[in-house]
């Protein structure tokens, strides 16, 4: 299709959605920056110790 | 006329004990199937109207399959009409049937919570040095992969070659919004730092019935789980377990609109691929989006283009058709997601799972200069997946308000209780939560009573859409036992 045919029909349906849609957000969510640096520090704070043998011993039996 | 796409998923979870010496998953899976302390009934799974060797091309399969008959050792319904079972050496979750996508989303993040309660009284009887990790993921990252499945319904009168025709590029081409991310690559194919999907790595055919090796793009599976005369369950197998809930959302929805767009014979065009098997790991090995697939008559289209028709034939199919409102909240997703894919990937890390990860490992690396090989990038690949609130990599981005959602947590909660209300799941789930201990088996079209008499009493329920609120609320509510509930069925 046309880029215009695309514009019109994303704008319809994104018309729409404004109306009949609500996403829940926690009152933090419109802060997202760019910066991972403060995240990267919060998950250091919980990540598993030792890696490597983590890491080694996770061996799954194959499923479905 | 399409028909209403009632829509479920099915999730294998990862599973491991540290420090444990004889670490047996069957054992562990069992140990955190019976540690779940919420409502629920352990019953017999029913087997005898199964028929998992049943294709849907009109041949069948002699075989049995030992891994799907081991599953009745243990095995729960709980009270939201979930099946939570042992499933080749995983614990699983099977949500209810769900009335549409959006409640298919959340009845698969109520599933993680079912199992975050289950491993964290499991912790409890376990010895203090040992400690378990339930991982909702699809890879152990050294070549084994247990899966994430979607249902949908569909009319027995759509030829199933219209599906395979149809739909097979759709699902090549949407994993650039499905997946959930992985570092490196498994089974024989090239090696990449870091790839869209969990999965693609793993499929080895275009279509077929098997699901645990020679994983095929469209599974042939013809199970329906209710009448087979007027139904297909379409049992999509190429997909990734997701923790975001916009993309769960996606997953499903999109699938179900496209679904019912071919039903209806509005998805004009086959796409075919000239390779698809290929496709699918080399889309997902594209994280720049840029690959392009080559058609069965020459032409050349990116992921994100091919998603774009589909986009543009779903759309004029809405319009042209009476659908729910949940559809719009579909069809807007979808052209948001599209639009900032092509405009700036990482604009995604709010929505979708792979491109979050992404940002955080690349993160990682660049603050302490990791390679891609290094131990701590696939500690934190796997750690995402933790069902763990408190070590979950999703749930602390979540925390920190770097993650949509679409549910809130008491609506999380209420679906880890209730069931849905407007499918045969609203019954299943009251009389596993009303009548638990006068039910000896269940499965997804029944529900067998011992009511006391020499005669077990089945109840069949081969309507996803009966058995709902609507219609057996009020029966329910003047039943005051098992025994009256059966006769006012009609007693057989």
């Amino acid at each position: 299709m046309s880029d215009k045919d695309r514009k019109q029909a994303q704008k319809s349906t994104a018309d729409q959605e404004d109306v009949a849609v609500e996403d829940v957000t926690s009152a933090k969510g419109e802060e997202i920056t760019d910066r991972i640096d403060d995240i990267l520090e919060e998950i250091d704070s919980v990540l598993e110790e030792n890696a490597e043998e983590f890491v080694k011993n996770y061996v799954q039996k194959g499923g479905q | 006329m399409a028909v209403h796409k009632v829509v479920g998923t099915e999730t294998e979870f990862g599973i491991t004990v540290r420090h444990q010496a004889d670490f047996n998953p069957v054992l562990a899976s069992s140990t955190v199937i019976n540690n779940y302390a919420g409502g629920r009934a352990r019953i017999q799974w029913s087997f005898d109207e199964e028929s998992p060797g049943r294709d849907a091309r009109g041949f069948g399969f002699e075989d049995a399959l030992p891994g799907e008959l081991e599953t009745g050792l243990v095995n729960v319904v709980l009270t939201n009409g979930a099946r939570l079972y042992v499933d080749h050496a995983h614990p699983e979750y099977s949500t209810p049937e769900c009335y549409d996508p959006l409640e298919g989303a959340l009845y698969d993040k109520a599933g993680e919570v079912v199992m975050a309660r289950a491993v964290a009284n499991a912790r409890l009887v376990m010895p203090a040095h040992e400690r378990m990790f339930v991982h909702k993921n699809n890879s152990d990252g050294k070549g084994n992969s247990y899966g994430a499945h979607e249902n949908f319904l569909l009319a027995r009168e759509l030829p199933f070659a219209d599906v395979i025709k149809f739909f097979s590029t759709f699902l090549v081409s949407r994993q650039i919004f499905t997946g959930s991310g992985k570092v490196g690559a498994e089974n024989g194919r090239p090696q990449v730092g870091f790839q869209i999907t969990q999965r693609a790595d793993f499929f080895e055919e275009e279509v077929g019935l098997e699901t645990t090796l020679k994983r095929p793009i469209i599974n042939t599976r013809d199970e329906p789980h209710a009448d087979s005369g007027k139904y297909r369950r379409l049992h999509v197998i190429i997909g990734d377990a997701t923790m975001s809930e916009v993309q769960t959302f996606l997953k499903l929805g999109t699938a179900a609109i496209v679904l019912s767009a071919i039903e209806d014979g509005a998805i004009p065009e086959e796409l075919a691929l000239e390779d698809p098997v290929s496709e699918v790991w080399k889309v997902s090995h594209d994280v720049d989006l840029g690959h392009l697939l080559t058609l069965a008559d020459g032409r050349q289209m990116t992921a994100l283009e091919l998603q774009w028709q589909y986009h543009e034939w779903a759309v004029k199919y809405a319009r042209s058709s009476d659908l729910a409102d949940t559809y719009e909240h579909v069809l807007g997703q979808w052209e948001r997601i599209l639009t900032d894919l092509e405009s700036n990937v990482s604009s995604t890390a709010d929505r979708l799972d792979w491109v979050a990860k992404y940002r955080l490992l690349e993160g990682y690396r660049e603050r302490d200069g990791l390679d891609w090989d290094a131990p701590k990038l696939r500690l934190l690949d796997l750690q995402y997946h933790d069902v763990d609130p408190e070590k979950g990599l999703y749930h602390r981005l979540v925390n920190a308000g770097r993650m949509k959602r679409l549910f809130t947590d008491d609506q999380v909660q209420r679906a880890v209780s209730d069931p849905p209300e407007r499918t045969r799941a609203f019954f299943r789930g009251n009389c596993v939560a009303r009548f638990g201990p006068a039910l000896v088996a269940a499965n997804w079209d029944s529900l067998v009573f011992d009511v006391g008499e020499e005669a077990l009493k089945r109840v069949p329920m081969m309507e996803p859409l009966r058995g709902t609120r609507e219609r057996v609320g009020e029966l329910l509510d003047a039943s005051p036992d098992a025994a009256a509930l059966v006769t006012a069925l009609g007693g057989s």
